[in-house]
């Protein structure tokens, strides 16, 4: 009878992994410090956040007591604008999904003509960087009367989130196979009947990933939600968050607490839906 | 005269191009009325609008003229040609890094996905504080153990660039890693048993199976990022706001400075002179992903 053998790391073995353990610590200190920072400031009097320590001598919770209860200058509307916050990016979220997942059976299961040239000026579109969009953006808002509107940004947002919402979908779809259109044709179904019953339940994996996409595209958007929006009561949180800089003697730890609450919902849903989103979303964003 | 009707051509009632368009056709051009809408006025009407706002020949005149726009223009290459390929010289050797069959380095690459997966605005300004000359983190840890005082290091422009630059890779780094991880990891593992069996080195399993199997998604990466961070405004604007004395700012930057001081033609014509160097960019990236 054989036993299990337990046997020492031989010296090789032990080498590769101090070899690895050499990389795995830094990048373990550099991933973490920016993060573990501002849940140190959220959880540190302000006398121990200003003097650069490592651990506060007196952690509390008081910092997130002002701040759901806004007693602070900086944080008089923080409640409606996590409320416009979370508006925006649902709202984002789900028209993105209509929007993308119509075009993508449109172009990839009714094969309609031009099809093709919507993906390209799409994918076109998805290279534009945001920023310089954003310049002629804000005139256009303007010239529809919609700046200081919760739709421009909820428009802007859409059409940054489609194009990529759009291939991810349109990539997804093309792998259904054709029979199932035909076989349910056959039974005579109709083409919103296909929609409903064939496509979308087949669809699941990509649209929550796609939905997840748009809902934190938007909800971490600070340029467009900056420029768009402009009085207390309309911005997003983000938008708050710059607005602290606006002043020199800035209550950090406040600001590092809101911060810390608004990353928590996008963390969560990160995680929550990780499955999803590396399959859905990082196997499609590059195709070798 | 016998006019035939093939099976898909069961028109809907009402419908005005029934006549001439089978039923899929027109449920296609239905369904993709609303992007086509969202393109037109969001995207086709900007940008034509932004291009004839460009159009004085006085405008790249007074951007010549401009300091501040050629530092960016500086910046923004620096930035692209030393950051991004920094950036992803340290993805391929982390997703190398990361494919390790160890239970301590999945977890790790759990909380190595946080920067990607938390909204940038927070930590970004945590980084700020933590590099604030007088009671920021970093200068408390130098002179605790030098006696000194550390220096004001988003004061000075060198500095301040690097830091944006660290800054952004911070943020994208993970998303890159984990991209190129699935590259390697389609790599078929008998390649490297039978590298093993031959004795080669790790630098020749590198050179003669990781490299060829990787080389194009790391060039398409690469081009990608170099799109992408022409767009990135955040890094650079809650990290220095373009300072000390606008001497950090880049392109994306540039243009938004100009659209507050509502010289929007200034900040249009700021975007095409880009443009030579982004649309081969983006005409290629664009023809590459629509195979």
């Amino acid at each position: 009878m054989k036993l299990p053998s337990f046997k020492l790391p031989s010296l090789r073995e032990a080498s590769t992994e101090a070899r690895l353990l050499l990389i795995g610590i830094p990048v373990f200190i550099w991933t973490m410090l920016p993060i573990y920072h501002m849940m140190l400031f959220a959880i540190s009097p302000k006398e121990d956040a200003f003097a650069g320590k490592f651990w506060p001598d007196h952690p509390t919770l008081h910092n997130f007591h002002i701040v759901f209860h806004q007693q602070h200058y900086f944080l008089r509307d923080f409640w409606i604008q996590f409320w416009n916050s979370t508006v925006i990016a649902v709202s984002v979220g789900v028209l993105t999904l209509l929007i993308a997942t119509a075009t993508a059976f449109a172009i990839s299961r009714l094969k309609v003509p031009g099809g093709r040239w919507v993906m390209n000026l799409a994918l076109f579109t998805y290279f534009i960087p945001a920023a310089f969009l954003a310049v002629p953006m804000y005139r256009t808002m303007g010239n529809y009367g919609l700046l200081n509107n919760h739709w421009s940004l909820i428009l802007a947002m859409v059409t940054i989130a489609s194009p990529y919402a759009i291939w991810v979908l349109k990539q997804a779809s093309d792998k259904l196979p054709v029979e199932l259109d035909e076989a349910a044709i056959m039974d005579g179904a109709t083409i919103p009947q296909i929609f409903r019953l064939v496509y979308l339940p087949l669809m699941m994996p990509s649209l929550v990933a796609i939905g997840c996409y748009a809902l934190l595209l938007a909800w971490n958007e600070y340029l467009y939600a900056f420029l768009l929006l402009s009085r207390d009561t309309d911005i997003t949180l983000p938008v708050a968050l710059g607005n602290f800089l606006a002043a020199d003697d800035s209550p950090w730890e406040l600001l590092m607490t809101t911060g810390f609450i608004y990353a928590l919902p996008p963390a969560a849903i990160y995680y929550a839906f990780r499955r999803y989103m590396v399959g859905g979303l990082t196997a499609g964003a590059v195709k070798s | 005269m016998a006019i035939t009707l093939s099976t898909s051509d069961q028109a809907i009632p009402g419908a005005p191009l029934a006549g001439r368009l089978s039923t899929p056709q027109v449920w296609g051009i239905v369904l993709l009325a609303p992007y086509a809408l969202v393109f037109l006025a969001f995207v086709i009407y900007p940008v034509g609008y932004g291009l004839w706002l460009a159009r004085h020949p006085s405008s790249y005149v007074a951007l010549y003229n401009d300091p501040i726009f050629a530092r960016a223009a500086i910046n923004t290459l620096v930035f692209l040609v030393i950051g991004i390929n920094f950036k992803m010289l340290v993805a391929l050797f982390l997703s190398g890094f990361f494919i390790q069959e160890r239970s301590w380095i999945r977890w790790l690459s759990v909380l190595f996905i946080l920067p990607w997966a938390v909204p940038s605005i927070p930590t970004i300004l945590s980084v700020r504080f933590m590099f604030n000359p007088e009671w920021g983190m970093v200068n408390h840890l130098i002179f605790k153990f030098t006696g000194e005082d550390g220096p004001n290091w988003l004061n000075d422009p060198t500095v301040a660039l690097t830091m944006a630059i660290m800054m952004h890779i911070w943020k994208s780094l993970p998303f890159w890693t984990l991209i190129l991880m699935t590259g390697r990891l389609a790599i078929p593992g008998d390649l490297f048993e039978a590298a093993d069996v031959d004795g080669a080195t790790w630098w020749q399993k590198f050179r003669y199976i990781t490299w060829p199997s990787v080389r194009t998604l790391y060039l398409t990466c690469t081009l990608l990022s170099m799109i992408w961070t022409l767009g990135d405004f955040n890094s650079v604007y809650l990290l220095t706001g373009g300072g000390p004395a606008d001497l950090t700012h880049v392109l994306s930057t540039l243009g938004i400075r100009y659209l507050r001081l509502d010289q929007l033609s200034l900040a249009m014509a700021s975007i095409v002179c880009a443009l030579p160097f982004v649309l081969p960019l983006m005409y290629f990236m664009m023809k590459r992903l629509s195979r």
